[in-house]
């Protein structure tokens, strides 16, 4: 592996801080065990390694921290295991909580923004069209990717931060133009014009993606223009919990897929694959755990809901109040817009609980007896029973809207007819 | 018998083969509390990792698996080592991390195709040899 001698002398201890040797130790230790003969600079880092998943890693970024490991580039971070702004929210032990409050602490200490979101790319957190940078949380990955074009791999716990510190990251995989054109075909056109511009088709759409694509860099054509960015972010959160999805291309809708030949770069797809309604109707069932019945709970906002769903959740409402919680998960770049008009008190006062900074599914948060929780996301849907016990019920934002209200499932049947 | 894996980092160990015969996630798939296989349906569901020389031959998913790794050091539940089917640097970042921490620490090799079976005795040696027996 060839390193310029401004990344030999941060590693050798030369120059910079301990911090500094330590995080280069760990990027160029994961370039030399992925087989990257060199490190790519890059612009910004979204940290995911601020959730709390035991003492240790509390322990390690605190070490980085106090030995002057200060992020080069803009960082953002991902959820933690606490609501800060309401710690008593998480039924997490004390000990744990002190922990968890640390790791976040070490964070910031580190010089990261506090976001706190698993969406940075609504808060504000938007690099451009080909730039290199170093992502961790699945669905941010899968969107600076598809969505801005952005180039990161999958990066997680410890690297993450540590590509933040050196402002560097291995050169391999999705960093490199040769591995961003797909290869695998998804055929999305027999599909009726009507289901395909659904909120709810995204979702499930991505569901399916991620287990037929796995790893693979896939092209979807035929989808309709105009998507919206909630839209594309519930596709791409779905396709990268179901798979190792990290890129996918919409012809006509992402940037790196102007045209089906563009998004393959020229090459004969490896397969296609004609989506069917029936493929569709399957990967929305998979989402359901339990038979519509009674509900316990509904969650929102994975990833993070934004302004403009708060308010289509507030609308859908239309003043009704839950027999339910409905837990609203949303980062404060979203509760700065909806405090500005009282949009926060409208939706406690329905009887929403905003979680902040965190999510259900991360951290104890939802009833501590196992019931049915009901969600519009396909992300809550595939962690919510490994995570918290709680059998999914998946459904529409109207769906889920109309079922709190009612305590429990309502359907409407005209969506998918 | 002895064979030859590719080093990722270096170490002795000796042991008893745990092999996974289902590709997993440390995270969401290993409790870092009791080193046991927790995810449901896995053929090595309810087994504990602590001790043994771990087989991989095919890992999944989560990125988090590096801080699984590390907190099985500082639980002291790791296994002894790491035999991994293919080049990945999720698991192996934990290792290091937890050398930084000054943690006893265990080598990881790449071998793919395995022949070791679970509950066979093998030897890593620091050049990657692996002897049975």
């Amino acid at each position: 592996m060839i390193l310029t001698e401004h990344e030999k002398s941060i590693l050798v201890g030369a120059s910079g801080t301990g911090g500094d040797q330590m995080a280069m130790e760990v990027v160029a230790e994961a370039a030399r065990m992925l087989g990257a003969d060199r490190l790519v600079k890059i612009h910004s880092s979204h940290i995911d390694g601020c959730l709390y998943h035991g003492d240790s890693g509390a322990l390690y970024c605190e070490k980085l921290a106090a030995q002057g490991a200060r992020v080069k580039v803009p960082a953002t971070t991902n959820v933690g295991a606490l609501n800060l702004l309401k710690p008593d929210q998480c039924r997490l032990p004390a000990t744990q909580r002190k922990m968890a409050s640390r790791l976040m602490i070490a964070h910031g200490k580190m010089g990261c923004a506090p976001s706190w979101t698993c969406a940075p790319y609504q808060a504000g957190a938007r690099p451009a069209l080909g730039q290199q940078v170093a992502w961790g949380e699945s669905n941010a990955v899968a969107f600076a990717n598809t969505v801005l074009g952005a180039r990161t791999n999958r990066y997680g716990d410890f690297l993450d931060i540590a590509c933040a510190i050196s402002a560097r990251a291995p050169l391999y995989g999705l960093h490199k133009s040769e591995n961003r054109h797909a290869r695998l075909v998804l055929d999305v056109c027999e599909l009726a014009p009507r289901l395909v511009r659904q909120d709810v088709f995204y979702p499930v759409l991505g569901a399916l993606i991620g287990r037929i694509a796995g790893e693979t860099v896939c092209v979807i054509d035929g989808m309709p223009q105009g998507a919206t960015d909630d839209q594309l972010k519930a596709l791409c959160a779905a396709a990268a919990s179901t798979g190792a999805v990290a890129l996918i291309h919409i012809v006509g809708v992402t940037p790196e897929a102007p045209d089906l030949d563009t998004a393959l770069g020229g090459r004969a797809p490896e397969s296609t694959v004609r989506i069917t309604r029936d493929m569709v109707i399957s990967a929305r069932d998979t989402l359901s755990l339990t038979a519509d019945g009674q509900i316990d709970s509904v969650a929102l906002g994975s990833p993070h809901f934004s302004d403009a769903e708060c308010r289509e959740l507030l609308r859908l409402a239309n003043g009704v109040k839950f027999k339910v919680p409905v837990y609203i998960c949303l980062g404060r770049h979203t509760l700065a817009e909806i405090e500005d008009d009282g949009a926060d008190k409208a939706l406690e006062d329905l009887g929403g609980v905003l979680v902040v900074d965190t999510c259900v599914v991360v951290t104890p948060i939802l009833p501590s007896k196992p019931g049915v929780m009901m969600t519009n996301s396909a992300k809550f849907a595939h962690y919510a029973t490994g995570n918290t016990g709680h059998l999914p019920v998946f459904g529409t934002l109207s769906e889920c809207v109309a079922s709190a209200q009612a305590g429990r499932v309502v359907r409407d049947q005209t969506v998918w007819s | 018998m002895s064979w030859q894996s590719e080093v990722l980092i270096e170490g002795e160990a000796e042991g008893e083969v745990l092999r996974f015969d289902a590709p997993i996630s440390f995270w969401g798939g290993v409790s870092p509390v009791t080193s046991q296989v927790t995810l449901a349906g896995h053929p090595q569901h309810g087994t504990a990792i602590a001790g043994k020389m771990l087989v991989i031959p095919q890992m999944i998913g989560s990125s988090s698996s590096s801080a699984v790794m590390l907190e099985l050091f500082f639980t002291g539940l790791a296994p002894k080592a790491l035999i991994l089917g293919g080049r990945d640097a999720i698991l192996p970042v934990g290792v290091i991390v937890a050398r930084q921490m000054g943690w006893p620490t265990i080598p990881v090799v790449v071998f793919p195709e395995v022949p070791f079976q679970t509950a066979e005795k093998i030897f890593i040696a620091r050049n990657g040899q692996i002897e049975k027996g």
